[in-house]
């Protein structure tokens, strides 16, 4: 749109405030990252039809693009509820998510515009990056595929696992000292360690186990249980601090327990 | 020193129940400094059990077994560093202790215990 589409447009505006060419307006103007001015008009075009999905997709877009994630998400939400089958509002919340880190929430949104637009190859195109970046996989003794939940947490891969009492991997993975994959080997030493501490803890009399605490030479370790029958590694070089590692531990444990949950 | 001087350093730590030094190769008790309610043979005998199964996770990734590990539990705690010759310093304490002065004085003891 040219300048002056853009100028012929405003003075439309200007003449019927009620028109609807506050959409390509704001639009064209989000385009030329003209965002203040863009903005101004969505709030304003939104407010007058509250009613009108597209306004608060418009709005949400020009949110996003101001890095107004919070916003943007209501504003998308708002679409939804408006129009629960809005295909921008899906891949708006979708990006959103994956931005947060929220890779199983991403994924959600992802799959529900694909259903609604099955032909859309870029939408396509979007879920096969979205599942690889979240790891997803099938998962032992579940019978459908879900995202990695210790992706969100990690800077880089390997430094995390999430095991079951069979000592297969269900999350995660890490690496061995020379960098090659060590999942397995670690998820069968793992296998029985909750249940041994457990009973350790529980003939000593020091209750219910809460964590393990490996001080190692290049790296340190923390264990937690998750659930009843999960044990989650992580692990992290000597450098970081302890009591960022056991943080770090217990955010982990509690996206592998909801993420066990969901999978339930 | 005798091990019993040692590991009176340990439970001179206010809320330490008990210290022992214990064979790692069969679990039983080398020395202790325990207060009466403590089973220093049940903890001797899983503090090794526990130290072979996590030396297991770290020979599993191609590291050296952990230079001490903690046990923590709702109700308190069970440290435990190896030492020289084949012994592991254990200690067990409430869950009120200081548990980083009790982990770097575990770590002096365990460096000295042979």
């Amino acid at each position: 749109m040219t300048v002056d589409d853009i100028q012929a447009l405003t003075a439309q505006l200007a003449r019927d405030p009620s028109s609807l060419v506050f959409l390509p307006l704001a639009e064209a103007l989000r385009r030329r990252g003209q965002l203040e001015a863009a903005l101004a008009i969505a709030i304003s075009g939104a407010t007058r039809y509250p009613e009108m999905a597209g306004a608060y997709d418009l709005l949400a877009r020009i949110q996003s693009d101001r890095g107004e994630g919070d916003l943007a998400f209501d504003a998308w939400t708002t679409v939804l509820r408006l129009d629960p089958d809005h295909v921008g509002a899906h891949k708006g919340l979708a990006f959103l998510s994956f931005r947060a880190g929220d890779f199983p929430r991403s994924l959600r949104y992802l799959r529900r515009a694909v259903e609604l637009r099955p032909k859309d190859e870029a939408l396509r195109a979007a879920l096969g990056r979205v599942e690889t970046t979240a790891g997803v996989r099938a998962v032992p003794g579940f019978d459908r595929t879900a995202p990695d939940p210790l992706r969100a947490l990690e800077a880089e891969p390997g430094l995390a696992l999430l095991v079951d009492p069979q000592g297969r991997p269900l999350a995660g993975g890490v690496f061995d000292s020379r960098g090659a994959a060590a999942s397995d080997e670690v998820a069968a030493a793992l296998a029985g360690i909750s249940r041994e501490a457990e009973r350790t803890t529980r003939l000593l009399g020091l209750g219910a186990w809460r964590r393990l605490s490996l001080e190692g030479g290049p790296a340190h370790f923390e264990l937690r249980t998750p659930t009843i029958d999960s044990v989650l590694l992580v692990t992290r070089p000597r450098e970081v601090p302890a009591g960022r590692l056991a943080l770090l531990a217990d955010r982990a444990a509690a996206v592998a327990r909801r993420w066990l949950e969901e999978l339930r | 020193m005798s091990l019993r001087d040692l590991l009176d350093e340990l439970t001179r730590i206010p809320g330490v129940r008990g210290a022992l030094v214990v064979s790692r190769e069969d679990g039983l008790v080398v020395a202790d400094s325990l207060m009466e309610s403590v089973d220093g043979k049940a903890v001797a005998a899983l503090a090794a059990s526990l130290t072979g199964r996590m030396a297991g996770v770290t020979a599993a990734l191609g590291q050296p077994e952990p230079r001490a590990w903690q046990l923590q539990g709702s109700e308190g705690t069970l440290l435990a560093a190896p030492g020289r010759e084949g012994l592991l310093v254990v200690a067990l304490a409430n869950a009120e202790v200081n548990a980083g002065e009790l982990r770097i004085r575990l770590l002096n003891v365990a460096g000295r215990a042979a």
